[in-house]
């Protein structure tokens, strides 16, 4: 049941994630992502990590994905031309680009070849699970109180500069 | 039966996945958007290793990942739409003021 | 002491020169006279103390300071009198004395910082020259060397801005350096043979060796001590600069050109005769050079029409006599010479001075004329002087130019000595011609002021010097004329030769009277031919000069050498200068060295920056590049 389960969330979240880059119109894209994300909060469940799968939902579904949605309806933007632009260096074209495509997909296999070499602990895991909220919470304001403060001032910056970033200019 | 190499694999091809496409696109947000897959990505490694290890440890770096992920498409947003003021136009290569 | 005698000229070169934008001419002046007077009769009373010594040890040593101390080696700044160059510093300081006041006259219409910058180079000209004379090694003597030869540029050159000056200028110290070349090579040898550089050491170490029978190694060392007492003393083949340095003001002419630098090259060889008596093959040379010089410098003497390039030539004419002597090994004769000379030609150069003075610049003979009544002082004083170069008995050429006839004739070398008689008749017929052409007969140009004679400075300077050309020649009365050759034995401890001539056969009074009277009467008969053809006959002078026009011509031209070292030397040297090193070593070379540096980096910059696209993705693509490598290398491992 769990494997099923498995290659279920996984090859939607996989599927979901080739789509978006593949898609012409950004909102579809958006759109496939958070399908994707809902494929990842189900792995996550698998993981016995419900409160991550929820946040997951909450804030990455839910708010960044959003925040994306307004972006993109905002700028009402154009659909990326198909043919190159004349003036773009021959390297940026789309060719050499896929040169980039091509190294992520080396890199990939990089990474399968290097977890193979590890011996592949295709058992069930080891630890055990550590699904209680409480158990976090209690990481969260013991061990990792200052990283947890100090993200606070982090998004109360990024939401500065993200207003003074977008600010209109003043005639 | 499922093991910790099984979401590694799989989180390691969501990666590749997001490379591929920072690349390959020519739309700014959906460069972001690659972006996010390849966090997620990272984020599934945490919490599989995170379970492997049977610590906490691997969530709450998940917690703060999201975190960062959130003020950063926040900022990244704001600096596109303040790009796209400038030159109407979403295509990262149509930004070389930096050339030589 | 001895310090003191060089350094009270080298005071006043000091004052002069940092001062005398501020001082006024009778101050500088002054203050130039006043160093040299000074230094005259310091020189004096060190003399004075030199003789009350016994023979064997006349010497005075003063060490100033240890100026090299390498290893063995050692060479001291020590300064020694003894009779040799106690006869040189009181001609330097005595005459040098009367020229600078002479000089207060004569340069009298010079601005004020001009004036003081003449009486500077000349009082440190003096410095230099008395530290030549009193060195006791050949370093000290090379300072001095170098130093008159810089002095002899600066004032040579002292009209700096008439091109003619300073060319003469350079010329002369190119032509110097050519010469002092071939001194540093002989000191150096001489330094590796003897292993020292001390005057008095290299006499004791070459004594205990015998002389050579071949060119052989102190044949070598003094053959290029030779050339440098040629350059400095200018005999063939380094003589061209001294009638070009006439340039410069006569008072220089007079001292530094007649009696006191070029007789550097004398003294040197006066010196180190020991040295050079045991080279006789360099001897040989010497004489040669020294005769051939003397014949040829007086046969262009003969036609030429600058008052100041006749006496020019003479002095180098005189100069070969002096190298003839010491050639024969007459080192007392050629010294003899060089004391008596400077007195009758600083003379004759004063006595030029006042002419060009009274006439206002002009210097051509052939525009002058009947001067004898107008100057009268300059006259009769210029006409001693002719008459003691002359060799006309009783004034003090005639002693000397007759020891050196009589010396070189005994040692063997009638050639030679033929060639010094036919130049004692040259020098009596050109120099008598220049005193007819000058003071007797009509005036030639056309202007009538009225000339002054010489203003008191000068007169004083001439009428002593006219005094010593006549007294001077005493001092050495040889013994058949009832005299005790005095100077020759005052000098024989100087000279510390031991390889005694062969006592020749022909050594004998008889043989000594007979040359003197064959120089006298060359002498008057010289005088006699001048008369006939520039008092009496001129017309008789313009036949001759147009039957030997050609010859004539040669003359006129000095025999075309400066042409043809123009042609032969420098115009190779500036062609392979301007050609060879300007074009192509330093323009092309070295600037395209450093400039194609520059144009290198610039263009391997111009290549690189292409790698700044401005393009966010290309950038990442590049790091993303850099990862999968970096993680393919370890993995790989």
């Amino acid at each position: 049941m769990n494997a099923l389960l498995f290659y279920g969330f996984g090859a939607t979240a996989v599927l979901a994630s080739l789509l978006v880059i593949a898609q012409k119109n950004p909102i579809y894209s958006v759109l496939l992502l958070i399908a994707s994300f809902g494929a990842l909060s189900g792995l996550y469940v698998l993981l016995e990590a419900p409160f991550v799968a929820v946040i997951q939902i909450i804030v990455y579904a839910g708010a960044i994905m959003v925040l994306f949605l307004f972006v993109v309806m905002l700028l009402n933007a154009p659909h990326e031309d198909t043919e190159y632009d004349e003036r773009v260096h021959p390297l940026l074209r789309p060719g050499p680009m896929r040169f980039g495509a091509a190294l992520a997909i080396a890199f990939g296999i990089e990474l399968v070849w290097a977890l193979n070499r590890n011996g592949g602990e295709a058992g069930p895991f080891a630890g055990g699970a550590v699904s209680s909220v409480a158990a976090i919470g209690r990481s969260l304001f013991g061990p990792y109180a200052f990283p947890f403060e100090v993200t606070s001032v982090l998004i109360l910056v990024a939401m500065i500069g993200a207003v003074v970033l977008a600010r209109k200019e003043e005639p | 039966m499922v093991g910790l190499n099984h979401y590694l694999v799989l989180s390691g091809v969501l990666f590749s996945i997001g490379t591929a496409g920072v690349f390959v696109r020519r739309n700014l947000i959906t460069i972001l958007l690659s972006i996010e897959i390849m966090l997620n990505a990272v984020n599934l490694t945490f919490v599989a290793f995170g379970r492997a290890l049977g610590s906490a440890d691997g969530q709450i770096m998940v917690f703060f990942v999201m975190t960062v992920a959130a003020a950063e498409a926040a900022v990244g947003l704001a600096i596109v739409i303040s790009l796209f003021r400038h030159k109407e136009s979403l295509n990262p290569d149509s930004f070389t003021g930096l050339r030589w | 002491m001895l310090l003191l005698i060089l350094l009270l000229p080298f005071a006043g070169f000091l004052i002069n020169s940092t001062q005398g934008r501020r001082l006024s001419k009778g101050v500088s002046g002054a203050v130039a006279c006043g160093a040299m007077i000074g230094s005259f009769l310091l020189s004096a009373v060190s003399v004075w103390r030199l003789v009350a010594m016994p023979v064997e040890e006349r010497a005075i040593v003063q060490t100033v300071f240890t100026w090299i101390a390498s290893g063995d080696f050692t060479a001291p700044f020590t300064l020694r009198l003894d009779p040799l160059s106690s006869v040189m510093i009181l001609v330097i300081t005595g005459i040098g004395s009367l020229i600078h006041i002479y000089s207060t006259a004569y340069m009298h219409e010079e601005r004020d910082p001009e004036y003081a910058r003449y009486f500077s180079y000349l009082n440190l000209f003096a410095a230099f020259m008395l530290t030549l004379v009193l060195g006791s090694n050949f370093l000290i003597m090379f300072v001095g060397w170098e130093g008159v030869g810089l002095c002899s540029y600066l004032l040579i050159g002292f009209w700096y801005e008439k091109k003619s000056a300073s060319d003469a200028g350079k010329k002369a110290f190119i032509v110097n350096r050519v010469g002092d070349f071939g001194f540093v090579l002989g000191v150096f040898l001489a330094f590796v043979q003897f292993g020292t550089i001390d005057f008095q050491e290299i006499a004791h170490a070459v004594n205990a060796m015998g002389a050579e029978a071949t060119f052989g190694t102190l044949s070598l060392m003094t053959l290029l001590l030779f050339v440098g007492a040629t350059g400095k003393s200018a005999q063939i083949p380094l003589y061209v600069w001294l009638p070009d340095a006439m340039e410069g003001p006569t008072p220089v002419s007079a001292l530094i050109h007649a009696a006191t630098m070029v007789t550097a090259g004398v003294y040197m060889i006066g010196r180190n005769a020991a040295l050079f008596s045991h080279a006789p093959q360099t001897l040989e040379i010497v004489a040669i050079v020294g005769a051939a010089t003397a014949l040829m410098a007086g046969t262009i003497g003969l036609v030429q029409n600058d008052i100041k390039r006749v006496l020019a030539y003479s002095t180098v004419s005189q100069l070969g006599y002096m190298f003839l002597a010491m050639g024969v090994g007459a080192f007392a004769g050629g010294i003899f010479h060089l004391y008596t000379h400077a007195f009758f030609k600083a003379l004759l150069f004063l006595g030029s001075g006042a002419v060009i003075h009274a006439l206002a610049g002009e210097q051509d003979l052939r525009r002058m004329g009947g001067l004898k009544r107008e100057l009268p002082i300059t006259y009769w004083t210029f006409l001693v002087g002719a008459l003691a170069i002359a060799g006309v008995p009783g004034l003090a050429g005639f002693f000397s130019k007759d020891e050196i006839l009589y010396r070189t004739y005994a040692a063997g070398h009638p050639l030679l000595w033929t060639m010094g008689l036919v130049t004692a008749l040259l020098t009596a017929v050109y120099m008598f011609r220049l005193v007819f052409l000058a003071f007797h007969g009509e005036r030639h140009s056309h202007d009538h002021h009225h000339l002054h004679d010489a203003p008191a400075p000068m007169a004083v300077a001439l009428i002593a010097l006219a005094a010593g050309s006549v007294v001077a020649g005493y001092a050495g009365l040889p013994a058949i004329l009832g005299g005790g050759d005095w100077f020759a034995t005052f000098l024989e401890p100087s000279f510390h030769v031991e390889i005694g001539h062969e006592a020749s056969a022909l050594d004998a009074h008889g043989l000594e009277m007979t040359l003197m009277v064959i120089s006298i009467g060359v002498a008057l008969a010289g005088i006699a031919i001048a008369a006939y053809f520039f008092l009496t006959r001129p017309a008789a002078a313009d036949a001759m000069a147009e039957r030997f026009a050609g010859p004539r011509r040669v003359l006129s031209n000095k025999y075309y050498v400066d042409e043809i070292y123009d042609a032969a030397i420098v115009q190779p040297i500036q062609i392979v200068s301007r050609e060879g090193l300007w074009k192509v070593v330093d323009a092309t070379l070295i600037d395209g060295t450093v400039n194609g540096v520059g144009r290198l980096v610039a263009g391997a910059a111009d290549v690189i920056k292409r790698t700044q696209t401005g393009s966010v993705r290309a950038y990442a693509a590049s790091l993303f590049f850099g990862v999968v490598a970096v993680l393919g290398y370890y993995l790989w491992q």
